[in-house]
């Protein structure tokens, strides 16, 4: 794949390695973003079948799908509070493979280790080897998530895992079971891959650079990435460090987090939160950094305020060290902190505001072409506004009262998720497989992929702003009657949206079964970063002489 | 080097966040820690604010713990002295501790506790009923703290837990 004839044209002249040694003991930085961008795609459809089948649920009240998954074995009835608990465990793997498992792997471990050593003119990660154990310890890390679905009752807390609900029951109690430890485990192996993979990023990109690439002159997609690792090296050892408390107070019988030991719950919710805040910067902050390179490519503009624009990506990394609490507006903060963390969470909005600003700047007056990538870019332009503006909402203290856990806040932050990070994800893989694996995308599909999947996901997470403010709880499966016209439409949306996942798979196999070539730069004059002066495919190692920039 | 460094840095900081985090709540009453103090002060106000007593027992423990009166009217600066009645009903001594925290927890800095029977473990013999005190006062600066305007009564709640060993393991989830 990364092999055409014309990288054989190229520099490279050692022999093909054997599939088991290319694949399994990978040191090239553009197999491992292949593996990472395999093992995205496949937690994806795994994440995005269990929160289809949550939708299936929750398309009518009462609780009729997750009864089949809770037949008692000796009555032979459904079980309903264990179909509650399950529908609970799917929350969780939801959003811990959609977190850990999808968007992390494909932006950082994805593009970023694909396009980070080409776009600064390196001929490799500054640590190969590492970078190969960055990517297999991921493996075993889902496995670990996915096997505590299947142990006992299963972790039931959500993605936070908020004691005291996540300290009850180890697995040598009466009714407790080993199922939250082994999504600890998870955490903590996904955790360590995350962090050597942070540590490998910034080594590549502040030692490896061509000759003449200041830092100034970086894409700002690598821009994004060099943000968004240093935001992982600081708050993931904060995850590792409360999940480890968590784990004594399981099994150990600490009282880190535990009242009966005079410990704080609430303290769980400043070091989850103290990570958990950036953690979506982490998810956002590369996406940001590939929308700049679309958007300026098929504007044909270079974009506008670039400085501005990557220190808008540190001031909004730096920002989002500061404001972690106002996660926890409703446990009772004095009315001066929450004021504290109103407007700090404000602040935000300026960097954000400066970067959606200049990608539209960028976009005035250039020659816009609508190929796949930029209908991607735009669409997430627009719903990461929207998710944006009802953020600010949510950023006040006294409105939070009454909107906290409720649909509004499972929309606010998928339109900033599953449609920002998801979205400029696929502008990223359009723009990009040409170069990555040397076939074209078919336009049609293409086009037809984008707007079943922002015709879907916008039916599926607009009525939910509806359901939130009139106050529909999240993480519940049953609810009032009067929920249930919006909550059929979000049901829909969801359908549709999955069928836009499986028409992705299908153009992925499309575009490799016709293997339409492609030129070293497709998008033409608008391409100014250096992965497009490679074939396509690149060679299997590039810029053994070092490209200088000037 | 300086990486892994940075990651153990913030590894060791969140390990030091438990103290931390405790001398921080206990020195400025966070999240309704209440204070304590050796005596009570000289000044008394004419504001009265009502203080209500909550109980609440761990499953885990096999007594009956109750305030002996729901509220009582305390003048600020006012030392006042309530009891709460605890009975252990099962057929063996039981060794307990309680927590406790006020509500609203704004007022947690000014609540002062001068003695509690929640600075110590509890241990009652079989069958055992005891009153166990409680002395506090709220403190004067409560007259001056803004954020207090509004503040007309206080929750003090406790909840009492088992220290006894087989008991002490922690109550299943879900049965």
């Amino acid at each position: 794949m990364a092999y055409g004839e014309t990288a054989h044209a190229g520099h490279d002249d050692h022999a093909k390695p054997s599939f088991v040694r290319r694949w399994l003991m990978s040191t090239n930085h553009k197999d491992i973003g292949t593996l990472y961008l395999i093992f995205a795609i496949v937690a994806g459809m795994i994440g995005g079948a269990l929160s289809v089948m949550m939708r299936m649920e929750l398309a009518e009240p009462g609780i009729q799908i997750f009864t089949h998954l809770a037949i008692n074995p000796v009555t032979g009835q459904p079980d309903l509070d264990r179909a509650r608990q399950i529908f609970n465990v799917f929350i969780s793997a939801h959003g811990l493979i959609m977190i850990f498992f999808m968007v992390m792997p494909a932006l950082i471990g994805g593009f970023g280790n694909w396009f980070v050593p080409l776009m600064i003119g390196a001929p490799d990660m500054a640590f190969p080897r590492m970078n190969n154990i960055s990517f297999w310890l991921l493996v075993p890390a889902l496995g670990l998530l996915v096997m505590s679905m299947f142990v006992g009752e299963g972790p039931g807390g959500g993605w936070t895992i908020y004691p005291p609900l996540a300290v009850l029951g180890n697995s040598s109690t009466p009714g407790g079971d080993a199922s939250i430890d082994l999504a600890i485990f998870a955490l903590h192996v996904a955790g360590i891959s995350s962090i050597l993979g942070a540590i490998n990023f910034i080594t590549t990109i502040l030692n490896m650079r061509a000759p003449g690439m200041t830092l100034h002159k970086m894409p700002l997609f690598v821009w994004s990435v060099l943000v968004t690792v240093f935001l992982l090296l600081l708050a993931l050892p904060v995850l590792a460090g409360a999940i480890t408390m968590l784990l004594t107070d399981r099994n150990f019988g600490t009282h880190f987090f535990d009242a009966q030991g005079g410990g704080d719950p609430i303290l769980f919710q400043h070091l989850f939160w103290f990570f958990g805040h950036p953690e979506v910067y982490i998810l956002i902050l590369p996406g940001f950094g590939i929308i700049s390179q679309v958007v300026s490519t098929f504007s044909k503009k270079p974009v506008f305020g670039y400085l501005g624009m990557a220190y808008a990506m540190v001031g909004i990394g730096v920002i989002g060290f500061v404001v972690w609490a106002h996660h926890m507006f409703t446990v009772g903060m004095n009315v001066d902190t929450q004021a504290y963390f109103v407007a700090a969470t404000l602040v935000i909005a300026v960097p954000t505001g400066i970067k959606i600003f200049s990608w539209i700047a960028t976009m005035w007056g250039g020659s816009i072409e609508f190929k796949t990538p930029m209908l991607f870019a735009l669409g997430m332009i627009f719903l990461f506004t929207v998710g944006g503006v009802t953020g600010v909402i949510l950023a006040n203290a006294s409105v939070d009262q009454s909107m906290h856990d409720t649909y509004y806040v499972v929309a606010h932050f998928h339109y900033t998720m599953s449609m920002g990070a998801l979205f400029s994800m696929f502008a990223g893989f359009y723009y990009w497989v040409g170069k990555m694996w040397g076939v074209q995308y078919n336009e049609f599909l293409g086009k037809l992929h984008f707007w079943i999947s922002f015709i879907g996901v916008n039916l599926i997470f607009f009525p939910q702003h509806f359901l939130g403010m009139a106050g529909m709880p999240r993480r519940i499966p049953d609810y009032n009657d009067v929920y249930q016209g919006w909550n059929h439409v979000s049901s829909m949306g969801a359908y549709l949206s999955y069928a836009g996942a499986i028409l992705f798979l299908i153009i992925i196999v499309e575009a490799f079964m016709r293997k339409r070539k492609v030129a070293d730069n497709p998008w033409g004059e608008g391409a100014t970063t250096l992965e497009w002066t490679l074939s396509s495919p690149p060679p299997f190692h590039q810029f053994n002489d070092l490209p200088r920039i000037k | 080097m300086a990486l892994a460094g940075l990651v153990a840095g913030m590894v060791v900081l969140t390990a030091a966040s438990v103290p931390l985090y405790r001398i921080f709540c206990q020195v400025t009453g966070f999240g309704g820690t209440p204070m304590r103090a050796e005596a009570a002060p000289d000044t008394v106000f004419d504001r009265q604010v009502t203080v209500r007593f909550n109980a609440d027992t761990d499953p885990g423990l096999p007594w009956l713990f109750k305030p002996e009166q729901h509220l009582v009217e305390a003048r600020v600066g006012e030392s006042k002295l309530v009891f709460y009645r605890a009975e252990n009903n099962a057929a063996h001594p039981v060794t307990g501790q309680a927590v406790f925290n006020v509500t609203p927890a704004k007022a947690g800095a000014y609540f002062t506790k001068v003695e509690c029977f929640c600075f110590t473990e509890q241990t009652l013999q079989a069958g055992q009923k005891v009153d166990m005190p409680v002395s506090f006062f709220i403190d004067p600066a409560f007259m001056t703290d803004a954020n207090m305007k509004d503040v007309t009564s206080i929750t003090l709640s406790y909840t009492f837990y088992s220290q006894t060993q087989e008991a002490a393991g922690k109550t299943a989830a879900v049965q």
